[in-house]
């Protein structure tokens, strides 16, 4: 098993608009990205479950030009609403990071 | 020409700054058009709610004077897209006096075209009732109240406001609130390039060196022909590969492949890149599929006013019970904003605590506190001003000194770093729309206004 923060290039989140979320997940090489496609652990289910949504709000993008996978997903709160702890959405992918693959 | 056109976009966003050599760099290619984006919602509601600009007037004056000097010299339009930061019309009117003061300053004369791209309530609610407006996402369809409670409502424009102000011959164009790519596309239009490669150029140009290593607030130049797109940056440090430009295609947007634009979808699925030198990328093979107009409503409306304090607590005891001990704080505060005659229907609480879950909040994974130290930052929003300080200032008095079991540190709970302790926050706004309104007519929504300067 490795964690995802070991293997990935970049591992960010950005709001996509003011009322959307979306998460990159990046690899160094071909290689690696073609290994985590293999191990079928990132689908929408798994990010679903990783943020409390349910898996029919999660938009997952295999993006292979970018040796990258896009997860888009309803904010929590709205950008700026009363509340939100996040105006960008720059800080909510930590809990990606430790995602465990069988590599 | 032949067949091919070159378009320059000077950096991310006007205000944030590039280099003024790769401005010179990118001119001496001798491109068709200068242009910059304008503007974003990513940095919140604030500024399309209260007019303010994202940057200030000093930052766009120095960006816009370049630019003018440019587009002068070489005879060639100067666009400008959702000015100000949220293309409201304060925002498009604070950049359109630069603009005036700048020419005045260098004796320059010109065509100027000025877009609007403020939304009149009434319109709205007509196009309510004719069933014309449909939510996005899951959304609540558009109720005549939300239309009445915005402090300012945008539409999002897309090219054609932009290509009719050239074919009108402006020069210098600004504009209110549209799609990042709209100048770009309109230019590219304008001289007769099909919709595919002029989108994709546009979603490039928008975000300029995004698109480039290392990422920079830098000029970015497209060729952009019939059925491609080259794109390089003007310095000569940078340089765009088949993968910093797939890259770019992740920034800011749902989809990494699907791009939905009004009149139609960007579709890169397809597209292929292949380096046409170290420095340069050519992309072929995207596809626009046209689809029934539609234009973006972004708006904002006040959702009060708000008062805010700051400390942070070094106790292991408190922080042993820290969720008991705000429901605490919370709940004796709510008994003490009572007595002033405050109902609790006219005031918000909210306690982000750092070191705990401030950043992620209910989507922390985490539930264990193990810091050593817990930073505090409560929050009211009040109906008005004066609630949000009456009740934050009772807040601030409760986490201070309210008890709790096993307490040692009984002069005070909190670190609080400044007096005074409490700041005024303002009218704190919200953004209120996600939906977008169906028009046969690209135009009839975005008023276009001509001057010579």
């Amino acid at each position: 098993m490795v964690k995802l923060k070991d293997i990935a290039k970049a591992c960010k989140s950005k709001n996509a608009g003011p009322f959307e979320l979306t998460l990159d997940v990046m690899f160094d090489n071909p290689e690696t990205f073609d290994k985590v496609r293999r191990c079928g652990v990132i689908t929408r289910e798994r990010i679903a479950a990783l943020y409390g949504v349910s898996p029919s709000d999660v938009l997952l993008t295999e993006y292979p030009p970018a040796l990258a996978y896009k997860a888009t997903l309803p904010r929590r709160i709205v950008s700026g609403a009363i509340g939100d702890t996040d105006i960008y959405g720059a800080q909510q992918h930590a809990p990606l990071l430790d995602l465990e693959l069988p590599l | 020409m032949n067949g091919e056109i070159r378009m320059v976009s000077a950096s991310g966003i006007l205000g944030y700054g590039f280099p003024e050599a790769s401005l010179a760099a990118a001119l001496k290619t001798r491109p068709h058009m200068i242009g910059v984006d304008g503007g974003s919602s990513d940095p919140g509601p604030h500024y399309l709610g209260s007019g303010k600009t994202l940057n200030s007037p000093l930052q766009m004056k120095r960006d816009l004077r370049l630019l003018l000097r440019g587009a002068m010299e070489l005879n060639i339009p100067m666009m400008i897209g959702t000015c100000g930061g949220a293309g409201g019309e304060p925002h498009l009117q604070a950049c359109a006096e630069i603009v005036r003061e700048i020419a005045a300053e260098e004796g320059m004369h010109f065509k100027l075209a000025l877009i609007h791209a403020e939304q009149h309530k009434d319109f709205l609610k007509r196009a309510i009732r004719d069933d014309a407006i449909h939510p996005l996402g899951k959304t609540a369809p558009l109720t005549e109240d939300t239309v009445d409670r915005a402090s300012r409502i945008v539409g999002m424009m897309g090219p054609e406001p932009h290509l009719e102000a050239l074919r009108n011959g402006a020069q210098v164009i600004l504009a209110g609130r549209g799609t990042d790519p709209a100048p770009w596309v309109a230019l590219a239009t304008h001289h007769g390039l099909p919709p595919a490669p002029a989108w994709y150029a546009g979603k490039l140009l928008e975000c300029a060196c995004n698109a480039a290593l290392p990422k920079k607030h830098d000029c970015l130049i497209a060729t952009v022909g019939a059925d491609y797109v080259e794109v390089e940056p003007a310095n000569p440090e940078l340089s765009c590969t088949p993968l910093s430009v797939s890259v770019q295609a992740l920034h800011e947007s749902a989809s990494p492949i699907i791009r939905h634009e009004p009149g139609g979808t960007l579709d890169t699925s397809a597209c292929v890149m292949q380096p046409v030198s170290e420095r340069r990328v050519r992309i072929s093979g995207m596809q626009w599929t046209p689809a029934p107009y539609t234009i973006k409503l972004e708006a904002a409306e006040c959702a009060g006013y708000s008062a805010i304090t700051f400390a942070g607590t070094r106790d292991p005891g408190l922080i042993g019970q820290l969720d008991s001990f705000i429901a605490a704080v919370i709940e004796s505060s709510h008994t003490k904003i009572a007595t002033l005659g405050i109902p609790r229907d006219r005031y918000r609480i909210v306690i982000r605590l750092y070191g705990k879950n401030g950043v992620m909040g209910d989507w922390e994974p985490l539930h264990e506190t193990r810091s050593h130290e817990i930073g505090i930052l409560a929050e009211v929003v009040g109906d008005t001003q004066e609630i949000a300080n009456a009740a934050l200032a009772l807040m601030r008095v409760t986490l201070l000194h309210s008890d709790f079991p096993g307490r040692l540190c009984r002069e005070g709970n909190m670190a609080f770093p400044f007096s005074p302790s409490d700041i005024e926050r303002g009218a704190v706004y919200q953004f209120s729309m996600h939906h977008v309104i169906r028009t046969d007519d690209p135009l009839s929504m975005f008023p276009i206004e001509y001057q010579t300067i």
